[in-house]
């Protein structure tokens, strides 16, 4: 069984909401829709306070080459332009929208008919999936086309879509797998297209092995579409291990995924590109798993973007009692919500509620020097010392040792006998170091 | 046996004197003349090594006065005047009157004032908590409270009430060295003057919200109502981003702007208690009505 080899861990997966088919969350009665909801620069909003805008209309506009558009989830009135507390409890520019109806706008193709046939040139899909609004899926929120252009001198040679969803709890890429294989395997082969590839892997875990399964089948019938099935080992999701477990290629330190000729995109993303090239549906709804071990009925549901947490959370059954911490996205590198009015964005895979004693963290003690974090660390760093240099504020010499390498996956955090908090001096450590290299680059 | 002596001794010698005349042509090339003076500056210097003055340490700063020769841009806010005219004397040079400044605490986002609406319990960092999220009381400007200026604090002169949970600045051992205003992710920390008998008025939140959030997280918060500004005799008072700021050189200490706060959010420290309404601490103060004109 395939893997990758450096480091990693094997948490309890804890997947309790596998078996649960996709529901349709009601309409909710409000929406607030962020306006920036890819990596880089926000996005510029063009309708006006009172506009009447209808499902699907762009209500913001991205403007440079790293950022993209934002759809209306909904139709209704734009009841006013304002702030919005985000999951990291700061506030961020967004559209207030009162649902009246549901009427969409014209040209989005609602029919449950699957389409095969690929009509649109290269250059045509990169457009479309721009305009579309269409971004990564799998949590990173990087804008799909940029993904598609492959700069000068680079070449792809192939496609890996991840289907890994290595974070315990979440279900969300399984379920879309099982209920939504056949679109999403078109998907991959508009995307394919795009990058004029040949060969296209989907990376699955072992423990899908119904999703493995039918793939597989779906997949016959389209030569060039391989299924790997992977060895259960978090964070194999995370690009460069993904890379490194099905093709056995190590994107060098500090680069990007066309170094090595691959291009990783996320299931839910060759969902969202196929629905915005043969659908022309733009990216106005996701399936968020909503989950937890006292969770009374834990779900996977599609949810139109800007809904609010709290309508998902009731639909499974209301918060419960021992909740601790609500998480947006998975333990491993979700983060604790500070209010449930927070919005679905397009980055959000999984509202998980944690238990209280789950949630709690282990008091820090003192290092002692075992290295398990070292043995853990999937990128080769060394846990341990980077969380020190970043303690202590010592940025240059935390770059030397490769802190931006870090993906942020928590191994270290997660095996340290002392439960040291060192994912978080190392995002701490990795922030301060890429505002350094910034400024620097500046002078 | 006695030659063996006699020659050893005498071999001894030899390689001594030669060793000496090679070590004394060396040390004449490989002289470094240095001003003697910044010996005597350094030793003046308090040592703490603190870097309030912009440079690296006390050597540093003693080598660039020596070095300009120019008192007005360089100052020691460890040592203070005293240091300074000292410094002064011995390089035969006119110190100016620097006024002491004090590290001040713009935040007044106490538990009461600004209550706890979520817990954060990663690691013990300001930074880290600044760059993470926007805090527990909500306050996307407010004081964290996990202590990034006392481990900056090389004087002892800062430490976290218990009570609060807010940083409180020692009059007596702060130097003004400014390690905390750069600690703080926030900008809370500003240096001020000391001010006459220790007293000072300022602006104590730096919250840039409109009025109504900025209420919504804390009781005390600045909501940018602009009548300090208007109350104000001597054009101090500035309001940018919906937040008031009270100049420290142009304040005349008249304290007419303190009682016109509806929120209470500008602190008189180390004042008398005023006649008109005595026994009102600064936190719980109510707003007075402002007749018009």
């Amino acid at each position: 069984m395939k893997t990758f080899k450096l480091g990693g861990v094997h948490p309890e997966e804890n997947k309790i909401s596998a078996g649960e088919a996709i529901e349709v969350l009601p309409l909710p009665a409000k929406v607030c829709i962020p306006v920036s909801q890819s990596l880089g620069a926000p996005s510029k909003v063009v309708v006006e306070k009172g506009a009447i805008v209808k499902t699907g209309q762009v209500i913001a506009k991205g403007e440079s080459f790293i950022s993209s558009n934002v759809h209306s989830s909904v139709s209704g009135k734009v009841t006013k332009i304002d702030e919005v507390i985000d999951t990291s409890g700061y506030k961020r520019q967004a559209v207030y929208i009162d649902v009246e109806g549901d009427e969409w706008e014209e040209g989005i193709d609602r029919s449950p008919e699957i389409i095969h046939d690929i009509v649109p040139d290269r250059d045509a899909i990169i457009r479309k999936i721009n305009e579309m609004g269409v971004v990564g899926l799998g949590g990173a929120t990087f804008p799909s086309h940029v993904k598609l252009m492959v700069p000068d001198g680079k070449k792809a040679e192939y496609l890996l879509i991840n289907g890994v969803e290595c974070e315990p709890y979440l279900t969300s890429d399984h379920r879309l797998m099982l209920e939504r294989g056949e679109e999403m395997v078109i998907g991959v082969k508009i995307l394919m297209k795009a990058l004029g590839v040949s060969k296209a892997f989907i990376g699955i875990e072992k423990n899908k092995q119904d999703a493995i399964v039918h793939l597989s089948v779906i997949c016959s019938k389209h030569p060039g579409i391989e299924v790997v099935p992977l060895k259960v080992k978090y964070p194999q999701g995370g690009e460069k291990q993904l890379i490194k477990a099905v093709v056995n290629r190590e994107v060098p330190s500090g680069k990007l995924p066309i170094e090595v000729g691959c291009v990783v995109n996320n299931v839910g993303t060759a969902l969202a590109v196929y629905e915005a090239v043969q659908k022309n549906k733009p990216l106005i709804d996701r399936v968020v798993t909503v989950t937890g071990k006292s969770v009374a009925k834990p779900s996977n549901l599609l949810v139109r973007i800007g809904a609010p947490v709290s309508a998902l959370v009731d639909f499974a059954g209301g918060l419960p009692e021992d909740a601790g911490k609500v998480i947006s996205g998975g333990p491993m590198m979700g983060k604790a919500l500070t209010s449930l009015d927070v919005p679905v964005v397009k980055g959000t895979s999984g509202i998980l509620i944690m238990q209280g004693a789950e949630s709690k963290r282990a008091a820090a003690l003192n290092c002692i020097r075992c290295g398990r974090c070292i043995t853990a660390c999937p990128m080769g760093l060394e846990p341990v010392l980077l969380a020190q240099l970043s303690e202590n504020q010592l940025f240059e010499r935390a770059e030397k040792d490769r802190i931006m390498d870090c993906i942020e996956c928590g191994s270290c955090h997660y095996t340290c006998p002392a439960g040291r908090p060192l994912l978080d001096y190392l995002r701490l450590g990795k922030n301060k170091t890429g505002i350094l290299i910034r400024n620097r680059g500046k002078k | 046996m006695n030659e063996t002596v006699l020659f050893a001794v005498l071999s001894l010698s030899a390689i001594g004197v030669a060793s000496a005349v090679i070590l004394y042509f060396v040390a004449q090339k490989f002289k470094v003349i240095e001003d003697p003076r910044i010996d005597v500056v350094n030793e003046i210097l308090p040592g703490a090594n603190c870097g309030g003055c912009g440079l690296a340490g006390c050597r540093a700063f003693a080598e660039e006065l020596v070095k300009t020769g120019d008192l007005s841009k360089l100052n020691c806010p460890v040592g203070g005047s005293d240091t300074m005219k000292q410094i002064a004397s011995v390089l035969g040079l006119e110190a100016e009157e620097k006024e002491p400044m004090i590290a001040v605490v713009r935040c007044n986002g106490s538990r009461i004032n600004a209550p706890q609406k979520v817990i954060f319990d990663g690691a013990s960092s300001c930074a880290f908590a600044h760059a993470l999220s926007a805090g527990e009381s909500g306050c996307p400007n407010g004081c964290l409270g996990l202590g990034d200026c006392v481990v900056s604090c090389k004087f002892d002169a800062i430490y976290i009430s218990p009570e609060t949970g807010l940083p409180v600045v020692s009059d007596e051992k702060c130097v003004a060295c400014g390690a905390c205003v750069t600690a703080c992710p926030r900008k809370i920390i500003e240096l001020r003057k000391k001010g006459k008998k220790d007293r000072r008025i300022f602006v104590s939140c730096v919250n840039t919200e409109k009025g109504g959030p900025a209420k919504k997280n804390c009781s005390v918060a600045c909501i940018g109502c602009g009548k300090c500004v208007k109350e104000c005799p001597y054009e101090a008072i500035t309001l940018q981003n919906n937040l008031a700021y009270i100049d420290y050189e142009k304040c005349k200490l008249c304290r007419k702007c303190a009682p016109v706060c509806p929120t209470g959010a500008i602190l008189e420290i180390n004042f008398p208690l005023r006649k008109e309404k005595p026994g009102e601490p600064g936190a719980e103060k109510v707003a007075e009505p402002v007749t018009a004109g």
